[in-house]
């Protein structure tokens, strides 16, 4: 019999991962043993210092990462036998997306807005309006597994922005997704409206997964390995049977281009965006895109970085329409959420024509433009959700943007917030939105890619004067006198709200301390 | 070797366009299983091609992971069919612009 060599794995550098993992699978536990009563003050608890410890673990390995021989020779190292790269890119991602996550947990946690229960459902099981879903809410259960499943998905994302594996990232993609598939089914309010968005996340998340593991078949088969190194190996030395690995990487992107919410790929965005419960919206909307985008960014950078040519002019293609697409159609809807949606299209153009514009050398300056730039969208995301759900109606959150008018004259701060996160979207200078396009377009010009920095600029001018209109709209007209009522915001909810809009401002004013940390994220490690 | 791999393209596209063309969401998330299978046979068929084992493994890490999946999307489709009373995907249309 032959031994089995024991894997090796560098605790130290996946450390955050196993904080956040370990914490997710104590919420599982304390949800069977914890008594109904404290379960939701518990269950926060948890998943807040949870987040918190990932993510002074990740401080910690951040610390730790660099080879050193006498001077840095390369900014983080590949772990757990390959599968994983914890290098710059990686870490400032699992930063990233780990105070998106606290932000969004707060939201998670907001109860004063329902009047005293949760924005998730009492009692999943139930149908909408039936005498169970009614008992449910006499009773005020909670569904607590929610913080657990956030959990999950939040590990799912780290793992897919670190994998440097096919098959790991073919597993972190399905345990990023398969905890918000059910997330997203959950609300309380409208529940139809829940259960199909979920319905349809689900089946096209599904069909575009399996695009994604067909396609990793195509480069094993190709390459002869999973590992990105050693497909950058092949795609070097290997001329024949090219067909294969072109289709593979087409198969690939489908699925990648799915998660990033890019066109042709995006149909799903606006339904799930405007069903899901608002603080899930929130979550997935900032955390998925950043962990995608840095996956497709590494997948075609240190798999495919050889074969550039190939590949690129179709990703030119997709970022030039995905800008397009996003920015016309949020002009065109008349609910907030939806608005959102297509709004995080436009914003799923820009960074891809940041991440595809670098050519040659190693895209060090484009995966940095691309980071800032999903910082900055990432806050200025959660801050504009957690708005929508404060501007409430009887029957739930009042997402009509008709009802929004004169918003301004009611509300002066919370308007004010919004309208400082639709003037980040829309990049005006003095927000984070005005340094993250800079980035983003100047990457691009480097690389030689003026014509799409001409049209990402023409569109960006359209799309301001969308959200400028939104923002005179809440300002200057007249309230109407069925607007909607603004809910008394609880503690958590303002948090988030104040945190996301100085953190809007301050990375315009002075985003000199994250600009350089995304520049020192530096290039992928394979 | 080809014959293994023109089958999987094969059971692939049949998955693919059943997605596409099928009302019924459980007909439909079928499909989608039958596209990962037919990605597991073109592992195990490539493994085999490149004389290691490599493949093989992936064949058994999506097989877990379809099984996961199986138990979300009957979960939602279960819960939508007490709703609706059915499961065709053309009646899940409230969200609209």
């Amino acid at each position: 019999m032959n031994e089995i060599p024991a894997p090796v794995l560098e605790w130290d550098l996946i450390a955050p991962l196993m904080v956040l993992g370990a914490v997710a699978v104590v919420g599982v536990l304390l949800e069977a043993f914890v008594p109904r009563g404290p379960r939701f003050v518990v269950q926060a608890s948890v998943a807040v210092a949870g987040v918190l410890a990932a993510l002074g673990t990740t401080v910690w390995t951040a610390t730790r990462v660099d080879v050193l021989d006498g001077e840095v020779l390369a900014r983080g190292q590949v772990a757990a036998e390959g599968a994983l790269s914890v290098d710059g890119p990686a870490l400032f991602t699992w930063g990233l997306l780990l105070v998106l996550a606290l932000l969004s947990m707060l939201l998670f946690a907001e109860r004063r807005l329902g009047g005293g229960l949760s924005a998730f459902t009492g009692r999943a099981a139930d149908a909408p309006g039936s005498p169970g879903e009614a008992e449910a809410t006499r009773h005020r259960l909670e569904h607590t597994e929610v913080f657990p499943l956030a959990l999950f998905a939040l590990l799912g994302m780290m793992l897919f922005a670190a994998s440097t594996d096919l098959l790991m990232m073919f597993v972190a993609l399905e345990v990023l997704s398969l905890p918000l598939y059910v997330l997203c089914g959950l609300a309380r309010r409208r529940r139809l409206l829940s259960q199909e968005a979920a319905l349809k996340y689900f089946l096209l998340g599904a069909f575009s997964s399996a695009f994604f593991l067909y396609g990793v078949a195509l480069v094993y088969g190709y390459a002869g390995g999973f590992g990105l190194a050693e497909v950058a190996d092949a795609v070097a030395s290997r001329t024949q049977e090219r067909p294969l690995l072109l289709a593979g990487v087409a198969l690939l992107a489908v699925g990648l281009l799915f998660k990033v919410g890019a066109v042709p790929f995006h149909s799903w965005t606006p339904d799930v965006y405007q069903g899901a419960p608002t603080p899930v919206t929130a979550f997935m909307a900032a955390g998925t895109k950043a962990a995608a985008v840095v996956a497709l960014a590494r997948v075609l950078l240190v798999a495919f970085g050889g074969a550039e040519w190939d590949w690129q002019p179709a990703f030119w293609a997709v970022a030039a329409l995905t800008m397009l697409v996003g920015a016309v159609g949020s002009i065109a809807q008349g609910d907030v959420k939806r608005m959102l949606a297509y709004s995080s299209i436009a914003h799923a153009g820009f960074i891809l024509v940041g991440v595809v514009g670098a050519q040659g050398g190693d895209g060090v300056t484009s995966v940095s433009s691309a980071l800032f730039y999903l910082t900055a969208y990432g806050v200025a995301t959660i801050g504009a959700f957690a708005v929508v759900m404060l501007v409430r109606d009887a029957s739930g959150e009042s997402t009509d943007l008709e009802t929004w008018t004169g918003l301004g004259r009611r509300a002066p701060w919370l308007a004010g917030a919004f309208a400082l996160f639709m003037l980040s979207f829309a990049g005006i200078p003095l927000t984070a939105g005005f340094i993250g396009k800079w980035g983003v377009f100047s990457a691009a010009w480097a690389g030689g890619l003026w014509p799409l920095v001409v049209l990402g600029v023409l569109v960006s001018a359209v799309a301001a004067f969308f959200y400028v209109r939104v923002v005179l709209t809440m300002f200057f007209d007249e309230p109407r006198p069925d607007g909607p009522l603004l809910a008394v915001p609880g503690a958590m909810t303002t948090v988030v709200v104040t945190v996301a809009a100085v953190a809007t401002v301050a990375l315009g004013v002075m985003p000199g301390p994250v600009l350089d940390l995304a520049q020192q994220a530096g290039a992928f490690v394979r | 070797m080809t014959e293994y791999l023109g089958l999987s393209m094969l059971l692939f596209t049949i998955g693919a366009a059943g997605v596409l063309v099928r009302r019924n969401a459980i007909v439909v998330f079928m499909c989608v299983e039958l596209m990962l299978n037919a990605a597991n046979l073109a592992l195990v068929s490539f493994s085999r091609q490149h004389g290691e084992l490599d493949g093989q493994l992936a064949a058994f890490f999506v097989m877990v992971v379809a099984a996961a999946e199986v138990v979300v999307g009957l979960a939602i489709i279960v819960s939508i069919y007490r709703t609706r009373r059915s499961t065709s995907v053309d009646d899940a249309s409230l969200l609209k612009a």
